[in-house]
């Protein structure tokens, strides 16, 4: 390898080098604590994410891969990353004024971040399964501390080592279906694998147990049913922007993986996990809308229906094809402005992480605080599907892929579904404008949260209204990625 | 004809006011600046009721925007002979709400008329669209101020009922979606509503589209058994939440059997038909009992709806031009009778807190201008000659007669049975000894309260006398719908 190909193999992954720089930089400065130190680390990497996102939109523009077809940059990628950055810096945004009210602002908090995202990015870029998994483990690794971040709060305790154990032993199964993988094909590098597979005999009971054991992996990380017991207790423990950062960035680097490795790379293996899948898809849908009915804490209810917006978008890998693949695109978008919504009400909510977050602490806020009611609202229609916000057009191509596709009877059961998961979210409006209580929410907007606000709204109801750029974004990054 | 976007006008008017009432001083300007955008709104829809070209089916005051190119989605607007008749009910019925709540609504009255508004942009616009998704999308943004106006204003049962009304509809209109992709994929391949009823699909897929469409329209009118969600709504809701929901949401039902079961898919059409006369005469019949059996006078009224939507349904679907403009006749009057006794009923509650019929007695002497115009609601309502419900029903029934025996019987039945219930109405509440609920205070109607009755009584007896304009203007709509259900089209 000349010193050319290392260099443009380096240039090639700057915006990951940028990101894992500024975790250094944070992490030195927040060695030295000083006053108003939080500011100033959230200032940085919010730099750092600009800068790394300028990259990669430049970047974007030059289809390459580097480190020996390891790593690609497309435009497939460059989309999935500006979504990761968009997911970071609001989380970025509505985490000061967490931090300080819970009395954990720390400067890991921000390094941790970065390091996550700098995983994210890798599995959205990685080519070869060993770097996908290694982008998997740094940001999961990441998350696990984040999770646990409130040291002195039990239930974030609790939430990190169950993570830990869970997360391990999916990893576990991932890993394990790797090196089945390799040992059938003699390497890890996705494309050289798609070659090998397309001449081996596809009904070969080893290749099918790899399949499985690596699907099983990726939907643990996607948090689909049956894999998905974790979910609803580390929602709520964690942090809640956190858990917010979780449900999006989380979610949009691991469809990432499923989508390069099971829609664009390996597509041989279709007819092995295509009925799993299926059966998958329709008790994720299921048991996310129906478990979310009954809770009490929004997060946890929010962890339910983060379920149900992962069957969704599984119903997108399902119907396939170009269409399906933007269809996945464009819901991670849109899910990850109206969640990460929803998360800053939230936070604004919060009075203290030890009281948990109840339903009931939405009662009133029509009154209270009428804009801020109604922005909740947007959102929350948002994610019920109902139109004409993004969370409606997002569905809507969904089923417009899976109907193109001939999937009738799914796109049925997903409507189904998604009306009954509207009665959950219909109740949170119901209890900001029609539920009485003689101590509503009083809530201080920093500008931090503010803007954090205004961006998801505009967001929120811009992929609603016209959808027409985003879509074709969307469909600009598959293009990119089916190359 | 004119380049101004009188159309787009008509629809976002009323949301941009909606949008605006949040920046108003204090609850007092707030009602007049709704009633002022919603009159403004009203009198641009007679201005285009007056300049609508009658003697064409086609549609007018057209506008084209591409919308989301990738998909074949557009902003396309556009009304013929039918739809410039529910536009103009919608924008009449609109500021007759705001002046009906004028004092009974005194709770966060800012919110309340921005869902007015909003609502009655959004039914605006679901009469005027032309493209199926941006239908939809209408269709479907309307369940939420609706859901807001039940459940915060309602009565004391009023969450339970705006949930159930929101699911029972969203459930159904989802179905719809799906049903609209179907079209799309199954040869269409366009959401221009035009172009989609000049497409010929096969029947297998038709049947499908049908059935879909069916629960979505069925859940709307609603029809015999999806109706349950009605009485709980009806009874709920404030008087300008019922005035809307049975003026004009439950008409969007049968509006989209008119617009997309029949033209669309009018094998499937000519196959349900039967079913759908006999679901239709049930509802005739089992809504008119059941109203028969009411105390409640809103509920009853709430019923009477479930009867007269069948007598609708049933019209359309003799596929008959007879019974078919008497359908349409029946839409349109039915909004205004029932929007008016609606009204009335609210009116009489402001008063007295009270809905028990029997609570009630000789009205029409301590109050007889509110007696008096009650009853005339009341006869038209029961398709007395001369009033604007006859003529409707009248045709129905000659449709019914030539699709079966069976099916005029039922009709004639129902009308029989809403007789019965409305003269009861009629005997109790109005005449008699004089009594009030509690012996509470009634007075009679203030110069709002007429200015609220007064056009709807215009409507009633001018339809009832003279119904010819109504009927040149719908006739070639009319007929160009009878030849779109004529199934031996040339393959496209």
């Amino acid at each position: 390898m000349d010193l050319t190909v290392i260099k443009s193999s380096v240039l090639a992954s700057g915006p990951e080098i940028i990101v894992i720089l500024g975790a250094c930089v944070a992490l030195m400065l927040s060695l030295v604590p000083r006053p108003g130190q939080g500011r100033l680390l959230a200032g940085l990497s919010l730099l750092m994410i600009a800068l790394a996102a300028m990259m990669s939109l430049s970047l974007g523009q030059y289809p390459q891969t580097a480190y020996a077809g390891m790593f690609v940059v497309d435009s497939f990628s460059t989309y999935l990353k500006m979504l990761l950055y968009l997911g970071t810096a609001l989380t970025i945004l509505m985490s000061t004024s967490y931090l300080t009210a819970e009395n954990v602002a720390k400067g890991e908090y921000y390094v941790l971040l970065l390091f996550a995202l700098s995983g994210a990015m890798i599995m959205v870029s990685g080519t070869d399964l060993l770097i996908i998994y290694i982008g998997i483990e740094l940001q999961a690794l990441s998350i696990y501390v984040l999770v646990g971040f409130l040291t002195t709060n039990t239930r974030s305790n609790e939430a990190a080592l169950k993570y830990v154990i869970l997360g391990a032993f999916s990893s576990g199964l991932l890993l394990f279906g790797l090196s089945l993988f390799y040992g059938l094909t003699g390497t890890t590098q996705l494309d050289v694998m798609s070659e090998v597979l397309d001449v081996a005999d596809t009904s070969s009971p080893l290749l099918a147990l790899a399949t499985m054991f690596l699907l099983a992996g990726l939907l643990f990380k996607v948090g689909a049913v049956p894999f998905h017991m974790w979910v609803p207790d580390i929602y709520e423990g964690a942090p809640s922007p956190v858990t917010g950062f979780m449900s999006t960035v989380g979610k949009i680097a691991a469809f990432a993986v499923v989508l390069r490795v099971l829609m664009l790379d390996l597509v041989v293996l279709d007819p092995i996990w295509r009925n799993s899948l299926i059966v998958v898809t329709v008790l994720t849908l299921g048991t996310g809308s129906l478990a979310a009915l009954v809770q009490t804490n929004i997060k946890r209810m929010l962890a339910y229906s983060s379920i149900a917006h992962a069957g969704f978008l599984m119903l997108g890998l399902l119907a396939g094809g170009s269409d399906g693949i933007a269809s996945v695109c464009l819901y991670l978008l849109v899910f990850t402005v109206m969640n990460l919504g929803v998360f800053a009400v939230i936070i604004l909510l919060n009075r203290g992480a030890d009281q948990g977050e109840p339903i009931e602490a939405f009662t009133g806020l029509a009154r209270s605080h009428p804009g801020l009611a109604l922005i909740t609202m947007i959102f929350l229609l948002s994610l019920a599907g109902i139109p004409p916000t993004g969370g409606f057009f997002a569905k809507f191509y969904v089923l417009v892929a899976l109907i193109e596709a001939n999937h009738v009877v799914l796109a049925v059961i997903a409507v189904l579904f998604s009306a009954v998961s509207a009665w959950f979210y219909l109740r949170i409006i119901m209890l900001m404008y029609m539920g009485e209580t003689d101590h509503p929410a009083k809530v201080q907007i920093t500008s931090s949260m503010g803007l954090a606000l205004i961006v998801t709204l505009i967001g929120t109801v811009l992929t609603g209204v016209l959808p027409a750029w985003f879509l074709s974004v969307a469909q600009a990054a598959t293009e990119g990625g089916l190359g | 004809m004119t380049e101004v976007p009188v159309l787009s006008i008509l629809f976002l008017l009323p949301i941009a006011g909606a949008a605006l009432i949040p920046f108003l001083r204090d609850t007092n300007t707030v009602r007049w600046f709704a009633l002022e955008v919603l009159l403004a709104d009203f009198l641009i829809a007679l201005w285009v009721l007056l300049n609508f070209d009658a003697s064409s089916a086609m549609m007018q005051f057209g506008e084209y925007h591409a919308w989301v190119p990738a998909l074949g989605i557009s902003y396309r607007l556009g009304i013929d002979g039918i739809s410039v008749w529910f536009v103009l009910l919608t924008t009449l019925l609109g500021w007759i709400c705001v002046l009906a709540s004028w004092t009974s609504i005194t709770n966060r009255v800012r919110e309340f008329m921005t869902c007015l508004l909003a609502m009655q942009g959004l039914m605006v616009g679901v009469f005027c669209a032309l493209d199926m998704i941006l239908f939809y999308i209408l269709w479907e943004a309307m369940l939420v101020p609706m859901y807001l106006i039940i459940g915060i204003w309602g009565g004391a049962n009023r969450v339970y009922a705006a949930f159930k009304f929101f699911l029972y509809t969203l459930a159904g209109s989802l179905l719809f979606l799906i049903g609209i992709l179907l079209l799309y994929f199954g040869g269409g391949q366009s959401f221009d509503m035009l172009s989609l009823m000049d497409t010929q699909f096969p029947l297998q897929l038709q049947i499908w589209v049908f059935l879909a469409f069916l629960v979505a329209f069925a859940v709307k009118v609603p029809m015999v058994p999806l109706h349950t969600w009605l009485p709980d709504a009806h009874v709920q809701a404030p008087t300008a939440g019922s005035i809307i929901l049975a003026g004009v949401l439950l008409k969007m039902g049968a509006y989209g059997f008119l617009r997309f079961s029949l033209p669309m898919l009018p094998d499937a059409s000519q196959y349900f038909a039967p079913m759908m006369v006999a679901l239709s005469a049930l509802a005739i019949v089992y809504g008119g009992l059941l109203a028969l059996a009411q105390s409640d006078i809103k509920k009853l009224i709430a019923y009477s709806s479930v009867s007269h939507m069948g007598f609708i349904t049933l019209g359309l679907f003799t596929l008959d031009p007879m019974g078919m403009s008497g359908a349409v006749i029946q839409m349109f009057n039915h909004g205004i009778t029932t929007g008016a006794l609606f009204l009335f009923v609210g009116l009489i509650y402001e008063r007295t807190h009270s809905r028990e019929i029997t609570a009630y007695g000789g009205l029409i002497k301590v109050v007889p201008l509110f007696g008096i115009l009650f009853a005339a609601f009341l006869l038209a309502s029961m398709a007395v000659p001369g009033l604007n419900g006859f003529i409707g029903e009248l045709l129905v029934l000659a449709g019914a007669f030539g699709f079966s025996g069976w099916a005029g019987s039922a009709g004639v039945l129902g009308a029989l049975i809403g007789a019965a219930y409305l003269m009861g109405i009629y005997r109790q509440m109005l005449l008699g000894e004089v009594k009030t609920p509690g012996d509470a205070a009634v007075w009679d109607l203030g110069r709002r309260e007429l200015a609220c009755a007064a056009p709807l009584l215009l409507f009633v007896v001018w339809f009832g006398l003279y119904p010819k304009p109504f009927l040149t203007i719908l006739q070639p709509s009319l007929d160009h719908l009878m030849l779109q259900l004529d199934t031996e089209r040339p393959e496209p």
